[in-house]
């Protein structure tokens, strides 16, 4: 079967992805920019076997989560900005139960209310501090409708290898957008989960689902033992695109859709004569420092955009050891900057060289 | 010689960290001679979230999960949806199930969700020492109540198979107590009635069990049950509030 192109949102191709990678449940409360994903989860789960529920508030939805992944079935739950706070208690719970599940951010302007058009301020929230307590989730950073379908895959897949909770970072843009897309052909073998609590069927001893653990020494063996696992996965899923980094001077770096941008900085840059090149991390946890450290040797200014006032900065500059200067760009509030002011910058930068 | 008593199979057979005189040791042991009656033990998950009864965990021979506070009628949901076939029960206290999680209870009701609540209500937050519960009776002298519940500034008890009966997915919700020897067996038939209509895959399920803490009340587990007697069945009146096999049975 050749596979087809077909033109799709990015919400609806991130929930098509899904389904084909096996997400069998899906819980979520309504919100503005990613209101297609639940769209299409309640049109499509029921006829393909599936489960879509509308939850009462996000934190009912994510510990609906937190059930299904207990059962052993791959879930997923999707919000905006503001829905992620509120989800943010069970994404701790299920991160300290060693759960897998899949939760997408598409994200808003903010703090607060914010706004309902695409920005990039969660990325403190996503990568730092997505609950309380000492752990990490997996952040994968699409950007085009072809990486939303095949991200949200494979943030299954590491979810499951890892048992942990996977997240797509998205943006308003991201998931409003309209491209081509091909969706990846999907093993239907799905892994073992012997740990699941899905009825012991008086064939094994009680599985137990836990994140409570009163002795200072229990608990401390099991946060260091979730460490030890961070750190393979450090070792292992860091993922970066280069673009024309090679001879560059100045390397601009953003993820999502300011790298949309930042491409056709560069391409224009070029133009100009100026030696640019694009750094995209394409995983934001574990952040990509094995990429970034290939660029300290040529590169003589780091360039980030963001669609924040500056939160992966802090990343990008602890992954060149602060060897090479690290410039900021930002717009914030639902506003994107374009190409011409991320070129003005670039061309400022590249007189401070010369 | 035949056995004529003994610790049901589903029960873990260890020490509980239950204060003692309190109550939940009655009502985990009635669910669990249930799950051996019914055969259900390998096909039933237990939910259990903060509160006293965080670490029944350990006391019962099912999977069981241990969830965020307020939010196990939540992760039931997420747990029956996955698995129909499968007995999903959470076991919930008044602060957890009332105040907490008040919206995670009426909205799993309903939905009609398949599953079985058991709702301890002792009238106050056992696990952290005593403060006051959304079912602190008025003028109860709790470690935030320290002149007594005064309703004209903490509000009033809330009642939640009153309030459970009025929702249409709700199956069946019954208020009993463990203070006597019969109410324990109405206990236990409710339970049972609570399982059986999830197995018939009829709506969503609650047992209230007005249960004692003789810590934080500070008397002893007589006095307790005492006051249990005195006191609280006049303000949550025990008995059946719905249950729609009843009807059905009426019907017949």
């Amino acid at each position: 079967m050749t596979a087809e192109r077909v033109l799709m949102k990015g919400n609806e191709a991130l929930a098509e992805a899904a389904i084909r990678a096996g997400c069998k449940c899906y819980f979520g409360y309504p919100i503005t920019p990613q209101t297609e994903i639940a769209a299409f989860m309640a049109k499509n789960m029921p006829k393909r076997g599936g489960t879509f529920l509308q939850a009462e508030s996000e934190i009912a939805a994510i510990n609906m989560v937190l059930g299904a992944a207990s059962a052993g079935v791959r879930v997923m739950t999707s919000s905006s900005s503001p829905g992620i706070s509120l989800k943010s208690e069970g994404i701790s719970y299920i991160a300290a139960s060693d759960l897998p599940c899949v939760i997408i951010n598409v994200q808003r302007g903010g703090p607060g209310l914010g706004g309902i058009q695409p920005a990039q301020s969660d990325y403190w929230q996503a990568v730092k501090s997505g609950g309380h307590g000492d752990f990490h989730i997996l952040v994968f950073a699409p950007n085009s409708v072809q990486e939303m379908a095949d991200m949200v895959v494979k943030a299954f897949e590491k979810a499951d290898q890892y048992r942990i909770p996977a997240m797509i970072l998205s943006d308003g843009m991201l998931g409003q957008m309209m491209e081509p897309v091909v969706f990846p052909e999907i093993s239907d073998k799905m892994p073992e989960k012997p740990w699941a609590t899905n009825g012991h069927g008086n064939k094994r001893k009680h599985n137990i689902i836990n994140t409570l653990f009163l002795q200072p020494d229990e608990l401390e063996a099991s946060v260091n033992a979730r460490s030890k696992k961070y750190e393979t996965i450090v070792e292992n899923e860091q993922d970066a695109e280069f673009y024309l980094t090679d001879d560059a001077d100045i390397v601009v770096t953003g993820y999502g859709a300011a790298s949309r941008i930042c491409r056709e900085a560069v391409d224009e840059a070029r133009k100009n004569g100026i030696k640019a090149g694009l750094l995209r991390p394409k995983v934001l946890w574990p952040f990509p420092v094995k990429d970034y450290q290939k660029i300290v040797p040529t590169a003589k200014s780091i360039l980030c955009v963001e669609l924040s006032t500056g939160q992966m900065i802090d990343d990008v500059k602890l992954a060149v050891n602060c060897s090479v200067p690290v410039e900021f760009y930002g717009r914030t509030g639902g506003n994107l900057p374009s190409a011409e002011e991320i070129i003005k910058k670039l061309a400022e930068i590249n007189d401070s060289l010369s | 010689m035949s056995v004529v008593f003994r610790k049901p199979d589903s029960m873990a057979d260890v020490n509980t960290h239950y204060c003692p005189g309190c109550t939940h040791g009655i009502v985990h042991r009635l669910i669990c001679e249930i799950i051996d009656e019914m055969g259900i033990e390998g096909d039933t998950i237990g939910i259990c979230p903060v509160g006293c009864s965080v670490m029944a965990y350990d006391y019962f021979n099912c999977d069981m999960i241990e969830a965020p506070h307020g939010r196990a009628p939540a992760v039931a949901t997420g747990v029956k949806r996955s698995l129909p076939d499968k007995f999903v029960f959470t076991y919930q206290g008044d602060g957890d199930l009332a105040a907490i999680g008040t919206a995670e209870t009426i909205h799993a009701a309903a939905r009609g969700e398949n599953i079985t609540i058991i709702f301890i209500n002792n009238t106050t937050y056992g696990m952290t020492g005593g403060q006051m519960a959304p079912t602190t009776l008025p003028g109860q002298v709790t470690q935030t109540t320290p002149y007594g519940r005064d309703v004209e500034k903490a509000g009033y008890p809330v009642k939640m198979c009153e309030i459970l009966a009025q929702v249409d997915g709700t199956a069946l919700a019954q208020r009993v107590s463990v203070d006597s020897p019969k109410e324990v067996q109405i206990a236990k038939k409710a339970i049972r009635k609570a399982f059986q209509i999830q197995r018939d895959k009829k709506g969503f399920s609650i047992v209230e069990v007005l249960s004692t803490c003789p810590t934080n009340w500070g008397m002893s587990p007589v006095e307790s049950l005492e006051r249990l007697r005195k006191e609280c069945i006049p303000y949550f009146p025990l008995g059946v509030y719905k249950d729609i096999t009843a009807k059905e049975n009426s019907n017949d």
